[in-house]
């Protein structure tokens, strides 16, 4: 077992991604996410000496992990919303140039400078797309603290394998929140192996590496196109994550991620006290979205309530999965306002009543 | 037209094109200045002999294939952040020769603020700054370099201060911040200037190894094709324009203390 | 025949006709070509047998496609080329080591 602590979300990130054998974070403050960059200006150069640096902007955070990155160098950037949006020029290019790197987005109000409460409002933006081109982050949506701690070295394996960026969509709630978390070893950063398409200088056995996501011939973009699209399919393939919750016996169903899905659980045990058959389907990574487990579902419940923190974006994802064989309704506060479990439960309640 | 004898074999070549630049015909029109400051720079690297352990970054415009002609590690840019992803790899490769490659509206415009914070920061790279006063790749528009009254395709009756603003002497204010080490301003139109730019370069990357802070090398070029000029009229109405509003020679250079105790 | 002190070998095929060679040349002994290469320019050439190896021509070149030779007369010795491409004197520094890699 390993050590076990009282953690902050946000603090557990910041410690995991120490852990993990991250050799640089570039980011910049923004509420709610600070505590990341505080966290490791305090601990990690100690420890592992590691390069954190504040930069001067998001902008300048997001293309300094695109020249780490490039040089073969384990990163993370993190930020909220605002900061986020700041950076999709540079996750475009980081997607393009298939570059391995951690982001993670606090999520915040929006739109525009919006609120520093929670919100999920930023789902749309993770999972289609967010920058230019066509390209697709994987995006790992974390429910507990602890899962915001392990999700850092998860997601770097996963960017490392595919060669692609992959964001920690988590949200103020949850950055904020103190939970039990169990710490995993610290992996020594010496022993990363620096991947040989990385640019550390061109030895002379080798022609020079060049890291680039410029293809100004039309054959030769498309080419890059289509082998990034193959990629992805792979990925769809092999690297889904969703957690189930009596979806077994379940006549309807809430689908809810990272936040909502903690209220959508009480919501469930609520209902089940009433006879009401609820189930619960957590989608863990975002992008591949687990249509295939939803689509299952389809065939045997009533209906679907999407709980969200925004005003529906995974809805559509939901209706895409069930394809009109039952009623998908979306719920969700905005403007940071979370909503109670009996809240969600009379909207069902009221919902069921109409489908039985 | 005389026929000459040619005894190649009876004589030592003084002067030919440095192996770090691939044996390639260059995109760029004929006459422009950026195949001499490619070439330059990979003479510097090569005569050093760091070419194993230099890491470029290339920008967005003309330049923008730079990666294609040097034959040493790079990464392209996005336009503007050259100087960041040089951060990002010189903070993670300490010991490498990194250089950025840029142009007036990469570098003067659009990455403003990347290139004040990484001189500022005194992050030991070298930054390369081709100054030509306008847009080439895009097809001549206006750069924050663009001389006063000087055409381009946005500013078609001449650049005039009170609606365009005025030209940036991005050189100068970086001069000014305590990060910079080395800020030099040279020129690639006449031979001697070249022999200039390129002792500039090779102190730039040299003096990197001192990690001292950011070498700065701005080298004031042409552009033939959006000036509307040939390469010879170019060079001139750069030595008669350019070079009285951008006059050459080091704005910072490093006292012998300072080179010695590194 | 005069003893040539200098003379250049121009790449051709990568010459773009700029003609920024011929009027770097102090001994006024180049010209651009009456044909043209596969790109369609006409090219550099040495029309008058006075080259003196000053690298003018060479040094203001966009494309890189003039080498410049020289004879040594004093000596008739050949002098290390990399000295003598080495215009910026005293150059030679320590690098890094070879492999750091594990940052």
């Amino acid at each position: 077992m390993g050590e076990l602590r009282l953690m902050k979300g946000n603090e557990a990130l910041a410690e995991a991604a120490i852990r993990a054998g991250m050799d640089a974070y570039f980011g910049y403050p923004i509420t709610p996410q600070s505590e990341v960059l505080e966290y490791l200006t305090r601990e990690a150069y100690k420890r592992t000496q590691c390069t954190i640096l504040q930069a001067e902007s998001e902008i300048a955070s997001i293309n300094m992990i695109y020249g780490a990155s490039g040089a073969g160098a384990r990163v993370m950037t993190s930020s909220s919303s605002p900061g986020i949006s700041l950076m999709q020029e540079g996750i475009s290019y980081i997607a393009g140039a298939e570059l391995p790197c951690l982001l993670v987005n606090i999520n915040r109000g929006g739109p525009g400078l919006g609120t520093i409460q929670p919100s999920q409002g930023d789902y749309f933006q993770s999972v289609k797309g967010g920058g230019h081109g066509d390209y697709r982050l994987i995006v790992l949506a974390p429910a507990t603290v602890q899962e915001m701690a392990d999700f850092v070295q998860d997601g770097w394996e996963l960017a490392e394998k595919y060669r692609n960026p992959v964001m920690i969509l988590s949200d103020g709630a949850l950055g904020q929140m103190m939970e039990k978390v169990e710490l995993r070893e610290q992996i020594d950063r010496s022993k990363h192996v620096i991947p040989e398409w990385a640019t550390t200088g061109k030895k002379k056995d080798r022609e020079r590496n060049f890291i680039t996501s410029l293809f100004i011939q039309p054959e030769e973009m498309e080419q890059v196109n289509l082998q990034l699209q193959a990629k992805y399919k792979t990925i769809v393939e092999n690297e889904i994550r969703v957690q189930e919750v009596q979806t077994d016996d379940a006549d309807f169903v809430i689908v809810a991620y990272g936040l909502s899905a903690r209220i959508g659980r009480k919501v469930m045990e609520l209902l089940r006290a009433d006879g009401i058959k609820v189930g619960l389907i957590r989608p863990i990574t975002l992008w591949p979205y687990p249509y295939e487990t939803v689509s299952r579902a389809a065939e045997r419940v009533k209906g679907f309530l999407s709980l969200e923190l925004n005003a529906g974006q995974m809805v559509e994802d939901v209706r895409l999965a069930v394809n009109g064989r039952c009623p998908v309704e979306h719920y969700g506060r905005m403007g940071g306002i979370i909503p109670s479990p009996d809240e969600v439960a009379d909207v069902i309640r009221e919902m069921y009543s109409k489908i039985q | 037209m005389q026929e000459i004898e040619h005894h190649y074999e009876d004589m030592d070549i003084v002067c030919e094109r440095p192996t770090a630049l691939l044996d390639k015909r260059m995109h760029y029109c004929p006459g422009c200045g950026h195949g001499v400051a490619h070439r330059i720079i990979m003479e510097a690297v090569e005569e050093l002999g760091i070419q194993e352990n230099t890491i470029g970054v290339a920008p967005v415009g003309c330049s923008v294939f730079a990666y294609h002609y040097m034959n040493v590690d790079m990464q392209e840019a996005a336009h503007g952040r050259a100087t960041a992803v040089a951060t990002g790899i010189k903070r993670c490769r300490p010991d490498k020769y990194v250089f950025t490659y840029q142009g007036d509206g990469d570098l003067a415009a659009i990455g403003t603020g990347e290139t004040i914070h990484t001189v500022n920061r005194g992050e030991n790279v070298l930054i390369v700054f081709i100054n030509n006063a306008i847009y080439g790749m895009t097809g001549g528009q206006m750069a924050p370099t663009t001389l006063l009254e000087q055409k381009t395709s946005t500013t078609p009756y001449g650049r005039e201060a009170p609606f365009m603003g005025n030209p940036l002497k991005i050189t100068e204010l970086l001069a000014q911040l305590p990060g910079a080490f080395y800020v030099t301003r040279q020129a690639v139109n006449t031979p001697l200037h070249v022999r200039r730019a390129k002792k500039a370069i090779v102190n730039g990357f040299k003096w990197q190894a001192l990690n001292k802070g950011t070498c700065f090398v701005e080298i004031v070029s042409n552009c033939p094709t959006n000036w509307g000029m040939k390469p010879v009229e170019s060079n001139k109405w750069l030595e008669e324009h350019m070079l009285p509003f951008y006059p050459l020679g080091d704005m910072k250079v490093p006292s012998k203390e300072e080179l010695e105790n590194g | 025949m005069a003893k040539i002190r200098g003379d250049i070998k121009v790449d051709i095929e990568k010459c773009k006709g700029c003609e920024l060679c011929v009027v770097s040349c102090p001994q006024n002994a180049l010209a651009l070509s009456d044909g043209i290469n596969k790109q369609g320019y006409h090219y550099a050439v040495l029309i008058e047998d006075v080259c003196t190896g000053c690298t003018n021509c060479s040094l203001v070149c966009p494309d890189a496609v003039i080498t410049v030779y020289r004879e040594d007369r004093k000596t008739g010795k050949k002098k290390p080329v990399a000295e003598l491409r080495n215009v910026t004197g005293d150059i030679k520094i320590e690098v890094g080591a070879e492999e750091e890699e594990g940052n």
